[in-house]
Order: structure tokens, then C-alpha cells, then sequence
């Protein structure tokens, strides 16, 4: 707990800040070019829906060989890059220390970049490992990814055990956790000596549910941890509902992974268990945000433009999205939902309502602290309106979309009939997406100008959150 | 230091034992599935086909999994563990924005559709939103010999020359035709509701009271689910690839005899109306029911122009039991 209490560091001399401060920068900087490079394949995906023959004559413009260039792009450099930059701020800043190596840290941004630039480049040469979801990179690849996890692991892990701090701040338990059981997911994923026909449907089972559940959630969970006492001034409202969480998540996650294969020809006990544990999932994602929003409860005016807007946006797209996919858990509701575009809006709900909202508020929140420069609060508040509506009008457009798209299977129409039934939908979900997609533009502006884009951080309005500072 | 080893050690010791238990041991105990009766590997052309299939990734939008579910029995039987056997990557899928594709080789064995719709979806079915793979393509002035040039209708023609597939076409279809669920010895698929109790001594020989009725609103369906992406839905076909429905002298002859046949058994290489058809149309007596096939006829001898004399499921029946003979 005390290492809350001050952002100011003990023993640190202005280099360590400086090493800490570029870090930090060039990681957010390297991520929102990926978020914009990704969305941008995803506003052309969204188009491909509207019209088919939009960029479609040559194999490198395919649907098919674009769409896991968004989906990894958006996972393992957008989400992964800004993450870690965030833990590694929070974990030196938690434990009032330095961050243990900024050489690792390079390793690790290259490492990071060489990976998503190689797969980007092989996916679109139509090299793909054909294991569906996530698991599209071919294991070189996805090897370097690896090694960027290790570098990670070791950089989170002993900066923290060098603090200057006595106890270990809950934020880290997650981050660190998340990166170490990564490095296991990966391993898992990339030994090909015991996958074939249906086993690797079990284990791409485990592995698509694992790589978000156990990689991005916690990493998110964990900057929450910081980023929300620091916004709003107080401490997290029960730590030790937040060790319960952690612990209920670690154990409870791992075990649901089956539940994308439902009706499959996976043995029935093993879907069974999914659906049972992913009910259990309730308990931490309850636990967790309500600890969030009794953190936040009275304060209403630490939200009135401040980046504790995209956090509060975070925690309930936490909410939300999780609760939500422990109902299409369901066998009963599966049938209506599994296969149709429904559980693609509920990804975006949850890695995009939950993950990108956490990432931009910890960015607007906390790269402030160490930059001194503040973004422009109009735009920082166009980028969330549009994000947010944005947001809202995709998932709502592929929620009522795909339920109506699993009702048309099941009266049994003709198939054309669900696709055509959908194209308003789809339709609204591109309008969605093209307003998430001009928001990360403002994004990226923003974190120049947070980052390299002044020289001197002029007399800027004081914000609540500097206040709080 | 030993909070540290304790959190992230003892997290990660809990973690990999469930790594072992929900994804290694699954895997490698799945893994030694044998294969169903009568499921093959593929042979290399469809090998190199499954291939191209997955660096295009068709998978994000057809699936290859029969679910048991009432609205899956459409693709075929449900999914067997002994089917996926020799599927690594295994290509289940996760989204329909297409059809399932794990029986499309009995679903739809023409050749000459599967080359048009790949060409260009649009040419078969005007509503599909498939992504055209026209780069599997080329387009020559010339068909080399033992080549036969994509069958088109004008409006997708190239304006010179002809479209022949590329090796990768040429494999992807193989591999697509290679999708065969084959039966599984002792299963009756609860499938489609077969009506098999008409009367086995058919009363078509007699004098009909009335004029029969059918069902127009399921044939109209039934049309649409089995036949419209050949022979269209205005049922005029595509020229020189799918024969017309319109007009069709065995739609229009009043003994039902050979619609009844080529509905029933399928039917390839005939020759309508002067134009040679050289697809393969499927057999539809295991998919659908009499009835079922007799809205489907009726359908069509009064739509688009059409006025034929009707039949009726019991005729159908009569036919079907022919065949067994």
C-alpha cells in the first residue's frame, strides 16, 4: 500500500527518469502506430463486407490473408507493446525504483516489432500456420515473440525485486503473472510433437482462450490496480479482494478454453467443464470490478475530462464483455450465437472496450506524470467520444446482426438468407468501426504530443488528475 | 525477494499444471483418435489444395465442423472424432459467414460450378459477398488442350480470350470435391423428416378428385436451399454450365418420370435443349423426403412461366421405389 502513496522516486537519479521516460514513450509510440496500422486493415475488412469486390483482385488484398493481420496485429503488437510499457512505468514507479534494464527493454521493443512486422509480411504472402485463432504466425515467428515475453519476464521481475519498497504492489502480481504465463502458453502453442486433428482442436481450444484470458487480461487488470488509486486519489478499496481475483482468475480461466468448440467432436466432459468454469469466471470478474468502481464511487467529478473517463469505460467493457461471454457459455444460447458474427462483436467488447480502453486511459493518465506533458483535452475527449459511440455502435450492430443471423439458421432459411439479412448490419459496424478507426489517428497525434511533439510542456490547465498527482 | 519467488513462482507452478492437465494432456491423448470408417487421407493434389485453402484463409468464414443440431443437418452428419484424423491444422473454424464446407464435395460436385463460383461467387449466386479469387486465375486467348476454360456467363466474361484455372485453383477445387463425409456404418440420420408412410400402393393410377395443391411457400424454399445456385432463382440456368428450369421439356412433360429420375439419382454430361452441360448434379434421394421433392417439382412446373400438370409425393414414392428395383 505505501508504495502508492507518492509517484516521487527514492535514490533515482535524473538518468534513471530519463531511461524510464523514453522507455515508456517509445513503447506507447510504437503501439499506437500499430493500433493505427491494424485498424486500418480492420476498416478495410469492414468494407470487404459491405463490398466484396473492394481490393480484392490480388492475393496479397484478400479478405482471408488481411483479417489475421488485423486480429495478431491488434493482439501482439498494439495491445502487447502499449501493456508492457505501461508495467514496465508502473512496476519502477510501484516499487520506487529504476527500471532494472533499459538495454532489456530495447530487446524486448525490437523483438516485439520483428515478430508483428514478420508476421504481418508472411500472413499477407499467404503464410499462415492455419491453426485458428491467434496461433496464425508460423512458429519462427512466434518464437521471437517468445523471446520478447522472456526479456519481459526478466526486466518486470527484477525490477521489482530491486524496490525500494517493502511489499510487492498488487499491480505487479498481475503484470508479472501475466507475462510468465504467457512464456508457458507460448511453449504450449508452438511444440507441434503432440497436435494433430482433434488434439490440436483441444489445444487450440486452451490456447485461443488462454492468450487473452492470461495475457491481456491480467495486464490490464494489473495497470487498473495503478492507474485508478492514482486517478482518483485513494486506495484500491480492499487489496485483499484483489489477491482473491488474481488467484480465482489463474485458476478458474485456464480450465475454459474449451467452450469456443462446443457441439464439436471435443469430448463432451471436457466442453462441459468449460461451461461450468466459465461460470465460475463470474467470481473474479465480479470481484475485480467492483473493487475498481468502489475505488472510483463519490467522484464523480475525478471523471469530468480526465483520462478517467477511458478507465471507467474500461472497467465496465471488463464487465460487460466477461459476463457476457460467460453466457454465450451456455449450451442453450450457443446454439443461437456460436458461429455468427455475435461473438465477434462480443472480442470487440472486450478487447477493445476492456483492453484498449484500459491501455489509453493508463497512457493519458500516467505518461503525463513522467513527460510533463499533458494532451490537448479537446482532443483527448473527441478521441473517447468517438472511440466510445464508435464502440457502441459496432457491438450493438453485430449483437442484434448475429442473433438475428443464428435465428435465420435455425427456421431453417436458406443460407443467403442470413448473409443478406446482415448487411445493414454490417454496414452500421463499418460506420462503427470508421469512428473507432479516426479516433486512434487522434490517439497517435495525442501521444506525440504527450511525448516527443513539444519542447517545453507550456502553462497548461490544471486537471483534476494533476491535482491529484 | 521470497514474496517475489512466491508470487510469480508459485503462480506459474499453478499455472503450468493446468497448462499440462486442460491443454497438453488433452492434446496428446486426442491426438491418437483413430479415424472413422472410411475416412483417407488426402491425395497429394488435394494435399497441396488444403494448402491454398488455408494461406487464403477460408477458414475465417466456412467452417468444418457439423454440429449436432437441428440447423446444421443442411451441411451433412454431425462431425465425428475419427474425422479429423488427418486435419492438421485442424480447420473447425469459428465463423459462418459462409456455409459449412465439411461435405461440399457431396453438397455440390460440379466442377464447373465450384471454378465459376471461385472465379467469381457472383456469377452463381448474385448475393453472395465471397471475396472473388480471381488471382488463382488466368486469362488467355486460348485454352491450352486439356484444358477447359471456366464456364461464364457474358456479364462476368473477360471481354477476349477465355479464364483457365491455375494449379492452385485446380488443387483448391480437388481439395473442396475431396470433402466427403463418408457414412458411418449403423448411424440414420435423424436429418430430414421422412414421410416414407405414403401408401405404398399408389393411388396415381386412379382418376385425381381434385387438382392436387402443394406446399408453394416450401417448395419456393426447398428450391432456393437445393437448386438455385445452378440453376438460379429466375430458374434460366447459366448457359453452356447449368441447364434451364424455364421451359425445360422434362419440367413440362406431364409424366414426371425423368425429373422425378434426375431429381432422385442426379445426373451429369446431358444434353438440353441442344447445349451440352457437362457438370455433375448431385443425387438428392438421401436429402430429401417425397414430399419434400414434390414442392420442389411443383415449384418448378409453375414457376417462371411454367404450367405443368402437378405431382404428387405419392408419385414420388413410386418413382423412389423404382429405383431400389
Amino acid at each position: 500500500m505505501q508504495a502508492m502513496v507518492t509517484s516521487s522516486s527514492s535514490g533515482l537519479t535524473a538518468a534513471d527518469e530519463g531511461a524510464l521516460r523514453t522507455v515508456f514513450n517509445v513503447y506507447t509510440l510504437c503501439a499506437a502506430l500499430w493500433l493505427v496500422f491494424a485498424t486500418f486493415i480492420g476498416i478495410v475488412l469492414a468494407f470487404k463486407f459491405v463490398y466484396p469486390e473492394f481490393w480484392a483482385h490480388a492475393g496479397w488484398l484478400t479478405f482471408g490473408r488481411l483479417r489475421p493481420i488485423h486480429t495478431n496485429d491488434t493482439f501482439y503488437a498494439w495491445a502487447s507493446i502499449g501493456l508492457v510499457g505501461l508495467a514496465y512505468y508502473i512496476a519502477a514507479r510501484s516499487s520506487r525504483a529504476r527500471l532494472y534494464s533499459a538495454k532489456l527493454a530495447w530487446v524486448g521493443l525490437a523483438l516485439f516489432n520483428i515478430a508483428a512486422i514478420a508476421g504481418t509480411v508472411t500472413l499477407d504472402l499467404g503464410i499462415n500456420d492455419g491453426t485458428l485463432e491467434y496461433r496464425e504466425w508460423v512458429w519462427p515467428i512466434r518464437l521471437v515473440f517468445l523471446a520478447a515475453l522472456v526479456v519481459t519476464a526478466w526486466n518486470l521481475i527484477a525490477t521489482v525485486a530491486h524496490r525500494n519498497t517493502k511489499d510487492i504492489y498488487l499491480s505487479n502480481w498481475y503484470t508479472i503473472g501475466g507475462v510468465l504465463w504467457t512464456c508457458i502458453i507460448a511453449i504450449v502453442a508452438i511444440i507441434p510433437w503432440y497436435q494433430y486433428g482433434l488434439g490440436q482442436v483441444a489445444v487450440s481450444g486452451f490456447f485461443m482462450h488462454n492468450a487473452v484470458g492470461l495475457w491481456f487480461t491480467p495486464m490490464a487488470l494489473g495497470i487498473l490496480y495503478y492507474a485508478i488509486p492514482k486517478l482518483f486519489s485513494r486506495p484500491i478499496y480492499s487489496y485483499a479482494l484483489g489477491v482473491f481475483a488474481f488467484w480465482t482468475n489463474l485458476i478458474f480461466y485456464p480450465i475454459i478454453g474449451s467452450h469456443h468448440f462446443l457441439f464439436s467432436p471435443l469430448p463432451w466432459w471436457l466442453q462441459t467443464i468449460a461451461i461450468v468454469f466459465s461460470v465460475a469466471m463470474l467470481v473474479p470478474v465480479w470481484a475485480g470490478s467492483a473493487n475498481y468502481l468502489l475505488t472510483m464511487r463519490g467522484r464523480p467529478q475525478r471523471l469530468y475530462r480526465s483520462p478517467a473517463m477511458f478507465v471507467l469505460v474500461g472497467v465496465l467493457g471488463y464487465l460487460i464483455g466477461s459476463s457476457q461471454g460467460t453466457a454465450e457459455a451456455f449450451r442453450s444460447l450457443q446454439e443461437v450465437w456460436h458461429l455468427t458474427n455475435f461473438t465477434v462483436g462480443h472480442s470487440h467488447l472486450t478487447m477493445y472496450g476492456f483492453i484498449t480502453f484500459v491501455i489509453w486511459g493508463g497512457v493519458y493518465g500516467l505518461l503525463p506524470r513522467i513527460t510533463g506533458k499533458q494532451a490537448n483535452n479537446l482532443l483527448m475527449g473527441i478521441h473517447f467520444w468517438w472511440a466510445t459511440i464508435g464502440m457502441i455502435i459496432y457491438v450493438l450492430a453485430l449483437s442484434i446482426g448475429g442473433t438475428i443471423q443464428g435465428l435465420d439458421w435455425i427456421h431453417g432459411l436458406p443460407f443467403i438468407d442470413s448473409v443478406v439479412n446482415m448487411a445493414p448490419y454490417w454496414l452500421w459496424r463499418a460506420i462503427g468501426g470508421g469512428m473507432m478507426f479516426l479516433s486512434h489517428l487522434l490517439f497517435l497525434w495525442n501521444v506525440w504530443f504527450m511525448t516527443y511533439g513539444r519542447k517545453q510542456p507550456k502553462a497548461l490547465a490544471v486537471t483534476a488528475t494533476e491535482a491529484a498527482a | 525477494m521470497k514474496a517475489l519467488i512466491l508470487i510469480a513462482g508459485g503462480s506459474t507452478l499453478v499455472y503450468a499444471i493446468l497448462a499440462v492437465l486442460m491443454g497438453v494432456l488433452p492434446g496428446i491423448e486426442l491426438s491418437k483418435t483413430p479415424p472413422g470408417p472410411g475416412v483417407e487421407s488426402l491425395t497429394p493434389l488435394a494435399a497441396k489444395g488444403r494448402a491454398v485453402y488455408v494461406a487464403n484463409g477460408c477458414s475465417y468464414c466456412h467452417t468444418q465442423q457439423v454440429r449436432p443440431l437441428p440447423e446444421d443437418r443442411v451441411f451433412g452428419r454431425p462431425t465425428a472424432a475419427g474425422d479429423l484424423v488427418y486435419q492438421t491444422p485442424e480447420l473447425l473454424g469459428s465463423e459462418r459467414n459462409g456455409p459449412d464446407l465439411s461435405n461440399i464435395g457431396n453438397r455440390q460436385p460440379s466442377k464447373v460450378w465450384q471454378y465459376m463460383h471461385l472465379y467469381d461467387p457472383r456469377s452463381v449466386q448474385p448475393l453472395s459477398i465471397m471475396p472473388d479469387f480471381s488471382f488463382l486465375f488466368r486469362v488467355v486467348a486460348e485454352a491450352p488442350p486439356g484444358v477447359t476454360p471456366v464456364a461464364l456467363p457474358p456479364a462476368y466474361a473477360p471481354k477476349h480470350g477465355v479464364v483457365i484455372p491455375t494449379q492452385k485453383a485446380v488443387a483448391l477445387v480437388a481439395y473442396l470435391l475431396s470433402l466427403k463425409q463418408p457414412p458411418i456404418p449403423g448411424y440414420v440420420p435423424p436429418a430430414v423428416p421422412m414421410p416414407s408412410a405414403v401408401p405404398s400402393t399408389p393411388a396415381a393410377g386412379g382418376a385425381p378428385a381434385a387438382a392436387p395443391a402443394f406446399d408453394a411457400t416450401e417448395g419456393a424454399q426447398l428450391f432456393s436451399q437445393n437448386c438455385a445456385v445452378c440453376h438460379q432463382a429466375n430458374g434460366e440456368g447459366i448457359t453452356g454450365a447449368f441447364p434451364p428450369l424455364k421451359g425445360n421439356a422434362a419440367v413440362l412433360n406431364d409424366d414426371p418420370t425423368q425429373q422425378l429420375h434426375v431429381i432422385l439419382e442426379g445426373l451429369s454430361n446431358t444434353n438440353v435443349g441442344g447445349t451440352v452441360y457437362p457438370g455433375a448434379m448431385p443425387p438428392f434421394k438421401t436429402v430429401l423426403s417425397d414430399s419434400q421433392i414434390a414442392n420442389i417439382v411443383d415449384h418448378e412446373r409453375t414457376s417462371w412461366g411454367n404450367n405443368a400438370k402437378l405431382v404428387t409425393p405419392a408419385e414420388v414414392a413410386t418413382e423412389r421405389a423404382k429405383l431400389k428395383h
